[in-house]
């Protein structure tokens, strides 16, 4: 079943939550929409979801107009972020909820549920069905919900940062495991996540949102290799920022200038990642392929797999990642120049600020 | 054998004495009371009855009291019947959904406690005259209701409004309609605070003085009146003994509460 949204609002008094989306989500593929909070992306869901009505556009399940829908006829079955388990009811009744409100005889509901919680690897099956939601760890909990919206069989799965409570380690394993039920049963579905790394690790294609709009779509490879812009590349890793200004052959960063051939022009962001970037003892020879900037290495973190040095360019800050302890000093940061991305500035720097406007050239 | 360290001694004797005053607090006004419903005959300056005896006990339970006992159980059953049945929808509604005006509606069922009770039943009483509705019970019941209604609404909204949306969201989700998700989700989570609100309004209807004085007499008798009326005229044993009884439901009231009203509800008062 593919969704498809077209031009969706949906505002909140003033405030646009979402400003005209369209997008479609891939049939049996898991999608993950992915953005800061307050992106929208929630909102999304739940209008997906018909938990809240949108103000303009189209929802579309396969060939069908589901925007006027309840939550009740459209066939979507949601994970929510803290679970929603009934606590009142043991896990079995949980489970079986959805299936005897479709009249599902007794013994069949007792299949399915035990099937279904087979499938979510909760263990010890027996003994958990009797329990109430509350004795369960959030690990088990998470099954028990995903178990309770996947034995509907429904059209479209939706699942609402349904990790984001359980502690780092649970969380790991949980997210391969989901991705490996989903590829098994085949359902659509759709990620809520604010987790960068969750996102691309668990779904096959990435919906970057930003300010009630999408901001990029693609492979997680794609977004991640491939930003098209600044916010993208920001959000998609650890990221440094430069203001520089760009002109045909040549990149200024403050004082320093490096060799440019990109379309960009006038006022520009230079973005890289820690782990792209190396830092050298001061070295001023020019090596092809690599942009050289000079700086001052302030700190230096132990991380365990590695170092952090905050190293000081042009008066900005930068984090620069290796696995070797560079001494406080000079030192030049070396980036390869496919891996240092330029975009346009979007809005000019306001030329009253001084200590901008004397470090452009 | 070690010896208790002199300390824990002295805290020991210091707790038992902060005991012993707590419970001289508590109980030496009630134990006039049980001394009185025994008493035949207790004149002054005598520090003891001089006559004890079961006669008022059973004076009263042959007689009046039990009248207005049952009088007052059956309006307070009437009083929480009709009370909750009104209160849950409104309470729903309030919890959930984005009324306007909100505030100015809790606070229109808290007014009749913001003035003093008695101007406030007098002008009830001469519009419940006008009714034709005064000197019965169903005038009663309704006096009994404006007074009950911000127990109840106070604490079902708190109640509701202290289960997730996101509960009943998932059943909607699954297929229920929001009448089916709202009695197999919302109303089971909520009956710990229902226990607690049918409580808290029965108590108040049994135990209600003014208005049941103002509006119910001559012909309405609950036990706070009796207890008043037999005050009034010197008969002390019988007032004492209608005070023993009042306070049964009281006490009942302190343990059933205890268990069932959840501090979670407490805590959503101010936040509606």
């Amino acid at each position: 079943m593919d969704v498809r949204v077209e031009g969706l609002v949906k505002r909140y008094g003033r405030v646009v939550a979402l400003d005209g989306i369209t997008i479609g989500f891939p049939s049996g593929g898991m999608t993950a929409i992915l953005g800061p909070s307050g992106c929208g992306k929630t909102t999304l869901l739940r209008a997906l979801a018909g938990f809240n009505p949108v103000d303009g556009g189209r929802i579309v399940f396969g060939a069908e107009d589901v925007t006027g829908l309840p939550p009740q006829a459209r066939g979507t079955a949601m994970v929510f972020q803290q679970y929603a388990l009934w606590p009142h009811m043991s896990v079995f009744d949980n489970v079986a909820y959805g299936l005897r409100l479709r009249k599902v005889p007794a013994a069949e509901v007792r299949a399915r549920v035990e099937e279904v919680l087979h499938l979510v690897e909760i263990g010890q099956i027996a003994g958990v069905m009797q329990r109430r939601p509350g004795e369960l760890s959030g690990g088990q909990q998470q099954r028990v919900a995903l178990a309770r919206a996947l034995v509907v069989e429904p059209r479209v799965l939706l699942m609402d940062e349904p990790l984001s409570n359980l502690d780092a380690k649970v969380r790991q394993r949980l997210r391969a495991e989901v991705r490996r039920l989903q590829k098994r049963v085949g359902i659509t579905t759709i990620y809520v996540t604010h987790d960068q790394e969750e996102a691309l690790a668990i779904a096959d294609t990435v919906i970057l949102m930003n300010a009630g709009r999408v901001v990029q779509a693609g492979s997680p490879q794609d977004i991640y290799f491939r930003p098209e812009n600044a916010f993208a590349a920001e959000f998609l890793g650890v990221s440094n920022q430069l203001a520089g200004t760009a002109e045909a052959g040549s990149l200024s960063v403050g004082a320093q200038r490096l060799p440019y051939t990109g379309p960009v022009r006038g006022s520009a962001t230079l973005l890289f990642k820690a782990t792209d970037a190396t830092v050298i003892p001061d070295d001023l020879t020019t090596e092809s392929g690599q942009a050289l900037l000079r700086g001052t290495l302030e700190e230096r973190l132990f991380l365990g797999s590695g170092y952090r040095h905050y190293v000081r360019i042009e008066g900005e800050s930068v984090m620069v990642d290796g696995t070797e302890p560079v001494e406080a000093g000079p030192v030049t940061v070396r980036v390869p120049v496919e891996k240092l991305k330029i975009y346009a500035m979007a809005s000019p720097e306001p030329v009253t600020d001084p200590a901008r406007s004397t470090r452009t050239l | 054998m070690p010896r208790p360290h002199p300390g824990t001694l002295i805290r020991a004797t210091l707790r038992m004495a902060a005991g012993v005053f707590v419970a001289f607090i508590i109980f030496a006004p009630l134990s006039s009371l049980v001394i009185w419903s025994f008493t035949r005959k207790w004149f002054w300056p005598h520090p003891f009855p001089q006559e004890l005896g079961l006669f008022y006990w059973r004076k009263v339970l042959e007689g009046d009291l039990f009248r207005a006992l049952q009088s007052g159980f059956f309006i307070a059953v009437i009083v929480t019947v009709l009370t909750l049945l009104l209160t849950i929808p409104l309470a729903y509604l309030l919890a959930r959904y984005p009324v306007p005006f909100k505030a100015a509606i809790l606070l229109v069922f808290l007014l009749p406690h913001a003035f003093p009770q008695l101007p406030v039943f007098v002008n009830a009483t001469t519009l419940l005259y006008r009714a034709h509705l005064a000197a019965s019970v169903s005038g009663v019941v309704l006096i009994h209701m404006v007074g009950a209604l911000v127990y109840a609404v106070w604490t079902m909204t708190a109640v509701f409004r202290s289960i997730p949306a996101s509960l009943e969201e998932a059943a909607w989700n699954l297929g229920a309609s929001r009448v089916k998700a709202f009695f197999t989700v919302a109303m089971p989570l909520a009956t710990p605070g229902l226990i607690a609100s049918t409580l808290l309004v029965f108590l108040y209807s049994f135990d209600e003085f003014t208005g049941t004085l103002l509006v119910g007499s001559p012909f309405v008798l609950t036990l706070p009146v009796y207890m008043y009326r037999t005050s009034v005229g010197y008969e002390l044993q019988v007032a004492s003994i209608a005070a023993l009884i009042l306070m049964v439901p009281g006490l009942l009231l302190l343990v059933v509460l205890e268990r069932y009203l959840k501090s979670e509800y407490l805590s959503m008062f101010g936040r509606i």
